[in-house]
């Protein structure tokens, strides 16, 4: 199973590189972005993906400072043969 | 009175604290392949970089065989000092409060600085005195010291804030000034800056002597 996890900081911490995207955007010409905030995707097959909980909690993120959130996908990545 | 190095694939600064341990004892250094502590007194989880610190800092090598015996070694009180990424292992590895984050300016700062000595019910700063200041370098982008505010009210409470920067020395924005903390028991402290690098005249302190001398009475009355 193809899954993603979708890892956030926590909601009230402050998230200096959030901060910075969002100071940048005005400085191009985007104006009206509110609330950015940068964490980190991480993508995996799983034979058992109702293990990437505990994985997520062991390793893959530190449920002190960040959130993360599982979406299955579905079929596992294609195996990437070289180009 | 006998302090064991850990050393990490990618630690840096393991020498300096083996030297440092070495002018308050003997010292030698644990691979992080080991499975025992070689009856050691002390234990030192020295600062640079552990596994490339690739996921978080601190992340995988809390997984490290050694670690494993740090942990029993810390549980039965035995005194543990983490330093920068050696504090951000031992948070990974639940044997401290709280996680470290980047630093509020997301850069790296190499700086000296001034902390507070909060208190000294802790096996690291039994020898100093309240409210002194230690001159200590600190080194690094990922200090910044997180824990919940009712959690950090708590380690307040229970004298766990052991290191406070000093007023105007916060470089790194961590929660409530703080620059170490130890456990409920007071046998472990971590703390960001480095005070294996502040052991001689030469370099412009000798404070980090204070907190390696203070754990020799310690390791004594436990023997």
């Amino acid at each position: 199973m193809r899954v993603q996890v979708l890892i956030r900081p926590k909601a009230g911490i402050l998230d200096p590189q959030g901060q910075t995207v969002e100071r940048a955007l005005p400085a191009l010409g985007f104006e009206g972005v509110t609330g950015v905030h940068v964490g980190r995707l991480i993508e995996l097959d799983a034979e058992d993906p109702s293990r990437v909980p505990e994985m997520c909690e062991a390793l893959l993120a530190n449920p002190l400072i960040e959130d993360y959130e599982i979406v299955e996908e579905g079929a596992p990545d294609a195996p990437r043969s070289p180009s | 009175m006998r302090f064991g190095i850990l050393r990490f694939p990618g630690s840096c600064d393991e020498r300096d604290a083996l030297h440092a341990a070495s002018l308050v004892g003997e010292a030698e250094i644990l691979w992080h392949q080991e499975r025992d502590l070689r009856g050691v007194d002390a234990v030192i989880v020295p600062g640079g970089f552990s596994y490339g610190d690739h996921l978080r800092a601190g992340a995988i090598a809390r997984f490290s065989p050694v670690m494993a015996a740090v942990e029993a070694f810390a549980r039965e009180g035995g005194p543990v000092l983490g330093i920068c990424n050696g504090f951000q292992v031992l948070c990974e590895a639940g044997l401290l409060p709280g996680a470290l984050l980047p630093n509020l300016s997301l850069r790296f700062v190499c700086r000296q600085v001034e902390v507070e000595v909060v208190s000294t019910d802790c096996a690291w700063t039994r020898g100093c005195t309240g409210g002194e200041r230690l001159s200590v370098p600190a080194k690094h982008q990922t200090g910044r010291y997180y824990a919940p505010d009712a959690v950090l009210e708590e380690l307040r409470a229970n004298d766990q804030v052991v290191l406070a920067y000093a007023p105007g020395h916060n470089f790194n924005g961590s929660a409530g000034d703080v620059a170490g903390v130890a456990n409920a028991a007071g046998n472990v402290l971590g703390l960001m800056p480095h005070p294996e690098h502040a052991v001689d005249a030469l370099t412009g302190s000798t404070d980090g002597l204070k907190l390696l001398s203070s754990v020799v009475p310690v390791a004594a009355a436990s023997r």
